[in-house]
């Protein structure tokens, strides 16, 4: 039923709106990833079918709470994860086909000049016995993107600038522990894009960082992937981090992509239940205190997922076909997606369609466009017919 | 020096509909062995059954000063009153029965609970220590789990068989098994996901209208604070830089810190200001005005004298010498 139906869903992206909004342009291409873990026995399926499309110079979130298997999604396009990880689909680089067919030499040339990681936790991610100016050395001269030793140091000193450390000397010559954590964080993003990556992946970047200390490290990062023009994906619990840098945002759910859009489209206009819910416990001003709207109930452990839609059980709105048959992504006009049955089976649903004149359009970047306004209560028959063949096909799986 | 201690048996300045103090807290000072001065001249009261949140980011000597205030690590100088009982003077079997009186929910419920003592008996302990009568602790851990709402099946798990929230929520019952007065939540949910999160905050407000203790709501979320304080104390360095209404010092901040640290939440609306570099280092803090190295409206004169806390309006204090110019 997954495979099927995210399959059937791939398919009609290809020549339609993709995750992403279009094929063509694409730097980075995930069609119906699936991640496995097994150990002793127990299997885990932590990503269980995730379609995405990183483009140049934009920002993807990928939002959820621990366990969604967002970290996974990101770990598993640089395929960072040892023998007990199974992966199926493809992981699609521009130039570079499929990065999970490609053998072990070929990924240690892939890391780093064209996939780098930004991870969370600078001061476990550094060496700690060796200085910052040599670790930045060491991955200029191991990927050759230098001439000589004397130009990378050269090049490390410019990067260090780069990322806003104002005294790039001092910051070569210096350990690790003697850096702040925002100051190591961001010795960790000049290795990182030492070499100048297609992608890069930052996962949670900013979570180990003090508030003033994150808001630099985000308007950094904001501007040196301007400038670089790299794909970005983002992995973050934060509902703040997602809207404040994010061009499109992926809700990820028991290691599915429930909904996704431009940012302030999913932020401000939610379609899936879970994404509302999600957004209305955080404390806000104005919510009555003790009256925050939680959600019942914990996120399923995988392997222990219920039958039907995963978010079922803790949904306020869940009905009879919820708890049966899985839902799909369908393309919402404005170059959204959501898995949610209220949204195609329910004409009172409270989040109907807008306008759908946008809908059909791809792209090759897509921009923020889509209007993220008015939403009329229309019935499905407002939907385009793109979408049309992927419920048809999960009806009759059921 | 005006301090919250000297403003607490004022009524008129607690700014609290029940101004009773609990706890009080004066001129609180901590130095570690490594030069750190962790905290430095802290003073703060905590009135029956209201919320006290402080924040501040990571080194603001927030965690310091709850371990100091739970009687987990001496204070160098200062006073700590809970009630009438001396907090640094208390001894022996003294001792004991204050502590059943203040309790802590701590941040990271994985490492705070014993992994070999079902939780049941992690929250027995709690009673065990205050040589409660065995019918008696069976009787109460009942009642503390009930109220947290957790299955009394969850007694015989060990702290792995639970999720994160599930333990938060047990750590909760443990700290109520004792009836106390007030309750240290250090980063108590900063843990948990923000589904979850909101469970265990609607969890802890509910508790604090039915048994009406008071919290001290330690957190570097400042959403989360917002929500669930009546007032806010906030720490740069050390020092408490400001104190107002949580209501007032959202709509209006008056040090140039909680200016920034308020805009710098991602997305909070507000007219980002960008500090400059990190916190200095407690081992050496700057001259003065400890937050003047990153202040955007830092004057020759703040090098020179360390600004104290100043009521500026009513229930509101503010150690800037900006403010001080401008109230006077």
């Amino acid at each position: 039923m997954t495979t099927l139906a995210t399959t059937s869903d791939a398919d009609i992206m290809t020549d339609a709106t993709p995750p992403a909004g279009g094929t063509s342009g694409a730097t980075l291409r995930l069609r119906d990833l699936h991640t496995t873990f097994s150990s002793r026995g127990l299997t885990v399926h932590a990503v269980r079918g995730v379609d995405l499309d990183l483009h140049p110079g934009e920002i993807t979130v990928l939002l959820g709470e621990s366990g969604s298997g967002k970290s996974v999604t990101a770990k598993s396009i640089m395929r960072l994860y040892g023998a007990n990880a199974t992966f199926a689909g493809t992981v699609e680089l521009d130039g570079r086909g499929d990065l999970l067919a490609a053998g072990p030499k070929e990924m240690l040339s892939v890391r780093g000049p064209e996939i780098a990681l930004i991870p969370q936790d600078p001061s476990a991610a550094l060496d700690p016995l060796r200085r910052i100016g040599a670790q930045i050395v060491e991955v200029l001269r191991q990927h050759k993107a230098v001439p000589s030793r004397a130009a990378a140091k050269a090049r490390a000193l410019e990067l260090l600038g780069q990322v806003g450390i104002p005294d790039p000397a001092r910051v070569y010559r210096s350990f690790p522990h003697e850096l702040s954590g925002g100051m190591r964080q961001r010795a960790v993003i000049a290795i990182a894009v030492s070499c100048d990556p297609k992608v890069l992946i930052a996962d949670e970047p900013t979570t180990a960082l003090d508030v003033t200390v994150q808001a630099q490290i985000l308007a950094l990062f904001r501007s040196l992937i301007d400038r670089m023009g790299s794909a970005v994906l983002l992995v973050t619990h934060d509902v703040g981090v997602a809207e404040e840098v994010g061009d499109r945002i992926g809700v990820m759910y028991a290691g599915r992509i429930v909904e996704y859009g431009p940012a302030a489209d999913v932020l401000g206009d939610p379609r899936h239940p879970y994404t509302r819910a999600l957004l209305d416990s955080i404390p806000t001003p104005g919510v009555e205190r003790g009256q925050l709207r939680s959600i019942t109930g914990q996120p399923p452990v995988s392997g222990e997922l219920p039958p039907g839609c995963a978010f079922a059980p803790r949904c306020p709105e869940a009905h009879d076909r919820c708890r049966a048959t899985d839902p799909v992504l369908v393309d919402l006009p404005g170059r959204r997606l959501a898995a949610c049955h209220l949204l195609t089976d329910d004409p009172d649903a409270p989040a109907g369609p807008g306008d759908p004149t946008d809908a059909g359009a791809a792209g090759p970047t897509g921009g923020p466009g889509g209007p993220d306004g008015p939403v009329d209560a229309a019935g499905p028959t407002d939907e385009t017919p793109v979408e049309a063949p992927a419920p048809a096909g999960e009806e009759s799986a059921a | 020096m005006s301090t919250t201690a000297e403003l607490a048996d004022d009524p008129t300045t607690a700014g609290s509909l029940r101004p009773t103090p609990l706890l009080v807290v004066n001129d609180l000072v901590k130095t570690f062995g490594n030069g750190v001065r962790a905290v430095d001249g802290v003073s703060l009261t905590v009135h029956k059954g209201e919320t006290l949140g402080l924040v501040g980011e990571s080194g603001c000597g927030k965690s310091t000063t709850a371990k100091m205030i739970l009687r987990l690590l001496a204070p160098d100088a200062g006073l700590i009153l809970l009630g009438d009982d001396d907090l640094t003077a208390v001894r022996g079997r003294q001792l004991r029965q204050v502590r059943a009186r203040m309790q802590l929910v701590p941040q990271d419920p994985q490492t705070s609970f014993n992994p070999r003592l079902s939780i049941r008996s992690s929250i027995e302990f709690n009673l065990r220590a205050q040589r409660t009568e065995k019918a008696e602790r069976a009787r109460r851990v009942a009642e503390a789990m009930e109220r947290v709402g957790m299955p009394m099946a969850y007694g015989q798990r060990f702290p792995h068989e639970l999720s994160g929230g599930q333990l938060q929520r047990a750590a909760i019952a443990r700290a109520l098994v004792t009836s106390p007065e007030l309750i240290v939540c250090d980063e108590a949910v900063s843990a948990l996901d923000k589904s979850i999160q909101a469970q265990v905050l609607n969890l802890l407000v509910e508790l604090q209208q039915d048994l009406g203790m008071a919290y001290l709501f330690i957190s570097h979320d400042l959403s989360v604070v917002e929500h669930l304080s009546d007032r806010v104390l906030v720490m740069y360095l050390g020092r408490v830089v400001e104190e107002a209404s949580a209501s007032q010092l959202w709509a209006r901040p008056r040090h140039p810190y909680t200016e920034a640290l308020l805009s710098a939440a991602p997305s909070s609306g507000r007219t980002r200001i960008m500090l400059t570099g990190d916190p200095p280092s407690p081992v050496d803090p700057p001259s003065g005005c400890t937050f003047r190295t990153r202040c955007p409206v830092a004057l020759p004169a703040c090098a020179e004298e360390r600004p104290l806390l100043q009521i500026t309006e009513p229930h509101h204090l503010v150690a800037c010498v900006n403010e001080a110019r401008t109230a006077a």
